[in-house]
């Protein structure tokens, strides 16, 4: 997955792929107005959104290395809020738990000028099912 | 004698003020930012409940084959529904930040429809209020998402910068 791949929701906000670390890519998206809660502080949904979106790279990359191809659907996601969120670029990574054949768990970080400092963390569960044919 | 420049925020209307007024909070608050970026507005609420909806749009799009919503918009309409819950049942404005926000995705949302969130404060103690709400494209029994969620009341150092 490149960032190309990431959908228009991601690309509005800026979202790209900065690497990989663990064999997960990271996702990153810069500070702007369009991710500023309150005044001086990212907006918890958009947080969410990063969170998001490395999960889903992380599935996508884990499947990729399994050499199979599913649909990905997210079936629900839990997130800790553990410090304000800087107006600074933001990172997030995820790993794989479990990826079965219907469901994969997903647990994922994000963080931003120190990676041992996370701004949020979740768990995310997704639905895999065949590709419509 | 020369005028001091006026510093007030839209923020500052609602600091101390008598009373919550969900419509001019939506008004003021979430034109500008991530809440303006989604296209957020006020659409209706009661004393322990609110509704703020947005419009479905192109670059809010998760799966451009479908054109399905991304969730990423969603989980930030309940965030701003849910808090504004908070202080619709407390009927003043007062600083908290999220503490957890669960979300169940339980359907795709169907693309070009507006989504609609009904967000409520449940519990409601001293430090804490504990929140719910659903997200829907129509039919508010038939939803696509439900949250809950926890606010940390906080002091208002540092709540805004």
């Amino acid at each position: 997955m490149t960032s190309t791949d990431l959908p228009p929701y991601a690309r509005a906000l800026g979202m790209t792929i900065a690497g990989h670390a663990d064999g997960s890519p990271i996702v990153t998206m810069p500070w702007s107005d369009r991710v500023m809660g309150r005044p001086g502080f990212m907006h918890g949904g958009a947080i969410g959104g990063v969170l998001e979106m490395a999960g889903f790279a992380a599935i996508m990359a884990e499947l990729e290395r399994q050499g199979t191809v599913m649909r990905v659907r997210p079936i629900n996601i839990s997130t800790e809020y553990l410090r304000g969120g800087q107006p600074e670029p933001i990172y997030a990574s995820g790993q794989v738990v479990r990826a079965g054949r219907r469901v994969a768990n997903v647990r994922i970080e994000a963080w931003q000028g120190d990676r041992t400092r996370p701004v949020a963390s979740c768990w995310m569960n997704f639905q895999l099912s065949p590709p419509k044919g | 004698m020369e005028q001091a420049p006026d510093t007030t925020t839209p923020l500052d209307r609602f600091v101390g003020a008598v009373g919550f007024d969900p419509a001019g909070w939506s008004a003021h608050m979430n034109a500008h930012g991530h809440s303006g970026f989604v296209g957020m507005r006020y659409r209706d609420h009661g004393a322990d409940w609110i509704e703020l909806m947005f419009d479905w749009r192109e670059d809010l799009v998760g799966d451009a084959e479908t054109g399905v919503l991304a969730s990423g918009p969603i989980i930030s309409l309940l965030d701003n529904a849910t808090s504004m819950a908070v202080w619709t049942r407390t009927g003043r404005f007062r600083p908290q930040v999220t503490l957890d926000l669960r979300i169940d995705y339980t359907r795709a949302a169907a693309p070009r429809q507006p989504i609609i969130a009904r967000a409520e404060c449940y519990q409601l103690r001293r430090t804490m209020a504990f929140v719910r709400g659903i997200a829907h494209d129509g039919d508010p029994a038939d939803p696509v998402a439900h949250a809950a969620g926890i606010f940390m009341l906080v002091d208002g150092q540092g709540w805004v910068k």
